[in-house]
């Protein structure tokens, strides 16, 4: 008895503090991301410094790693355009991560004696990936679901063999080496060592990204992106362009991928064709689906953590059982059985939080509907009324 | 009496000044075919400013294809549909000499490339041209898939003609309903009015990135309206509702408020009383009442209750198996011979 009359009084408060916060966030989307960023950035150096964190790796190594983690938080939140917003199923995500790599790759390496200075380039990179972006939408835009996926596979697939094989231009499976690393004035980002010059621009490039697509979608553009998502022709009867929408979508998407390309190419210094295939396209999709579709922040955390665990946890669990001498565990290399814990991670949250982990409120409402479920029912009461 | 030969029927804006400035909507012989099947054949159809006109029929009487032909979703295979004077949807004309355009600017490009010297073996040079040329096609397809208006006046200029795409019709002033109702049901009754305002709102993509205070102003009073057109059909309170999770009745209210928000001057409803009580009904046919009244819109109506369509119609036309078998005010269509036969069956009266 006692536990019921607690409860309410128990949740009364915490949404109010929460829908106090939620609320002021929706208002002030744009200082509420810089908010959020700056914790993270100040919180996440700290943290490896205690106990069990800081016995796996130094500082600097974590922080590196939160880096290129980073850069995989970008992808994600790019491909939630496509994906989460558009319903626009894309496979061949990373061709527009490899279009931004190459294209600082040719700007500022001894491989063609350029030297284009870094910070430019991102714009360069970033439109370069939206060029390609809609060229692969052009051809597609009559294509839906499964289909769509098919042909955005076969792209993701073509560029990184391009790539490979026209070694004329790209030295082949060698990639290119010795690209520039940014600079500010005469200071050189380092390569080695202090690994917060790479940290720091790679949170301002998220930030920067969260504040412009939680804009987009807000604005009339994001809606049309939803009423595509939900019924296309719909949208059509009621004035959205679908083509150009649609490319807007395609575009919009991967100029995020080409400035996380632009960004690893100069934080690695070095661009090959192994870093573009399909597994990058499916983990970020992963990390898209188990994050939580159309949710900005909700994918942003999925990417970390799936990056963190494949990166960190998994190789400390081979550490652990070396270390313990499991008699059969010891001899397995979790790191090997990434895609099949992708897997089942993938099917058990189907079946248990299809929503992902952080949903947006709008997929959770979708998605658990119980009490409303005689008003769903009614969602095509027509039934058979094709058009 | 037969008007089908849409080859020369103005198509051209000029030839439509013949157009009465009373008529809103002129169909001309509007025909579509699908395989064997005629579905809609030689259909005219005028629709006055400010009437309620209504088609009905009996089932697979072509009325929906009509319906879809006039929004733009489907091709006809002949005639024409002039709204306000415009020349909206056709039969497309000349399509095969699209392509020539397509390739033209590609073709001049390597012209001039070859011209300047760019193939003469050296291989940056030759790498150059290729480029420039490729880039010109992919431009030029990409321009003719978007399809912007002067895109179309010029292809016009060459009588090559193109129907209106859905979005065109309702950017032209025309919006529907659909008879199976299609809401974006996982948005929420707000957000279903504001994409139907889609085109109303004229911030563009550095708007929405700068969040200019134009994207601000504009969003607000988009809001604002949408609420008004939400509390115009009667849902008011509701605005933060998934489309989904509402009653049958107001989601076809939604979707007239989806449809008005576009301010069109012509809204073509397919049957929106289909599946409501009496009640509803009753409430339904004097909202439509009203919103010629008081909106000055015009109505396009697809129904099959008879009390709804006598009460409230202007003209009727009554379809069977794709053709046009009587025309007339409510009272001459009751009395009609051809129409109890279509109802009722040969030996009926």
């Amino acid at each position: 008895m006692s536990a019921v009359l607690q409860r309410p009084a128990q949740s009364s408060r915490g949404p109010g503090l929460r829908a106090r916060l939620s609320a002021f966030s929706t208002r002030h989307r744009s200082i509420s991301v810089i908010v959020g960023m700056a914790i993270t950035a100040a919180v996440l150096p700290l943290i490896v410094l205690l106990p069990p964190f800081s016995s796996f790796s130094g500082q600097s190594i974590w922080i590196d790693g939160f880096t290129i983690a980073g850069i995989y938080v970008l992808l994600a939140l790019g491909l939630n355009i496509v994906v989460g917003l558009s319903g626009l199923l894309d496979l061949g995500y990373a061709a527009f991560f490899a279009i931004g790599a190459y294209t600082y790759a040719f700007a500022a390496s001894p491989f063609t004696g350029n030297e284009f200075p870094f910070w430019p380039m991102l714009l360069v990179g970033a439109v370069m990936a939206a060029i390609f972006g809609i060229l692969l939408g052009a051809p597609t835009l009559r294509l839906r679901g499964d289909y769509l996926a098919i042909v955005t596979l076969g792209f993701g697939e073509i560029v990184p063999i391009v790539i490979l094989n026209s070694s004329k231009y790209t030295d082949g499976p060698n990639g290119i080496g010795g690209i520039t690393p940014p600079s500010i004035g005469d200071f050189l980002f380092p390569t080695t060592g202090n690994p917060w010059p790479f940290y720091l621009t790679m949170l301002a490039l998220i930030t920067l990204s969260m504040i412009l697509i939680y804009r987009l979608q807000d604005s009339r553009l994001g809606r049309a992106w939803m009423a595509i998502r939900e019924d296309e022709l719909a949208a059509a009867a009621n004035g959205v362009n679908t083509v150009t929408t649609k490319l807007l979508a395609f575009a919009l998407g991967a100029s995020t991928a080409g400035l996380a390309g632009v960004f690893l190419a100069s934080k690695l210094q070095t661009v090959t064709p192994n870093l573009f295939r399909f597994d990058v396209s499916f983990t970020v999709l992963a990390m898209v689906v188990l994050g939580g579709m159309g949710n900005v922040w909700g994918v942003a955390i999925g990417a970390f953590i799936i990056f963190m665990i494949q990166s960190v946890f998994l190789k400390q669990l081979n550490l652990f059982f070396d270390n313990v001498h499991v008699p059969i565990l010891s001899d397995v290399d979790f790191l090997q059985y990434q895609f099949l814990l992708y897997g089942i991670a993938l099917v058990a949250m189907m079946l248990l939080r299809p929503e992902g982990l952080f949903p947006s409120r709008r997929r959770r409402r979708e998605l658990h509907t119980e009490e409303d479920a005689e008003f769903g029912e009614h969602g095509d009461p027509m039934g058979a009324a094709p058009e | 009496m037969s008007m089908a030969q849409t080859a020369d029927i103005g198509v051209r804006p000029a030839d439509e000044a013949t157009a009465e400035p009373s008529i809103l909507l002129e169909a001309r012989g509007l025909t579509r075919r699908f395989g064997g099947l005629v579905a809609c054949r030689d259909v005219d159809l005028r629709i006055p400013a400010g009437g309620i006109v209504s088609i009905i029929g009996p089932n697979g009487a072509g009325k929906t294809t009509f319906f879809n032909v006039v929004a733009g979703i489907m091709d006809p295979s002949g005639g024409t549909v002039v709204f306000r004077g415009r020349t909206l949807i056709t039969m497309p004309r000349r399509t095969w000499l699209e392509p020539i355009f397509w390739v033209l600017p590609a073709a001049i490009a390597l012209l001039v490339t070859y011209l300047l010297g760019a193939f003469n073996g050296e291989e940056s040079s030759t790498a150059v041209g290729m480029l420039v040329v490729i880039a010109v096609l992919a431009t030029t397809l990409l321009t003719a898939i978007i399809r912007p208006r002067w895109y179309s006046r010029l292809m016009d200029r060459f009588g090559i003609l193109r129907s209106a795409r859905p979005n065109d019709v309702v950017a032209a002033g025309i919006g529907r309903t659909f008879q199976n109702i299609r809401l974006f049901q996982n948005m929420t009754a707000l957000e279903n009015v504001l994409v139907g305002m889609h085109l109303k709102l004229r911030s563009n993509l550095g708007d929405h990135l700068i969040s200019s205070p134009r994207q601000r102003t504009d969003e607000e009073a988009a809001a604002r309206r949408a609420s008004e057109l939400l509390a115009l059909v009667g849902l008011q309170g509701i605005e933060n509702e998934l489309a989904k999770n509402l009653p049958y009745g107001d989601q076809r209210r939604l979707e007239l408020a989806r449809a008005l928000a576009n301010d069109p001057v012509l809204l073509l409803l397919d049957e929106p009383t289909a599946g409501m009580n009496p009640n509803e009904t009753s409430e339904m046919t004097a909202l439509i009442g009203r919103l010629r009244s008081d909106l000055g819109v015009s109505v396009l109506l697809i129904e099959h209750d008879m009390r709804v369509v006598m009460g409230i119609s202007d003209h009727i036309l009554v379809l069977d198996h794709g053709e046009r078998i009587a025309e007339g005010t409510p009272e001459e269509v009751r009395k009609n011979q051809r129409v109890i036969e279509a109802y009722l069956g040969t030996g009926a009266s």
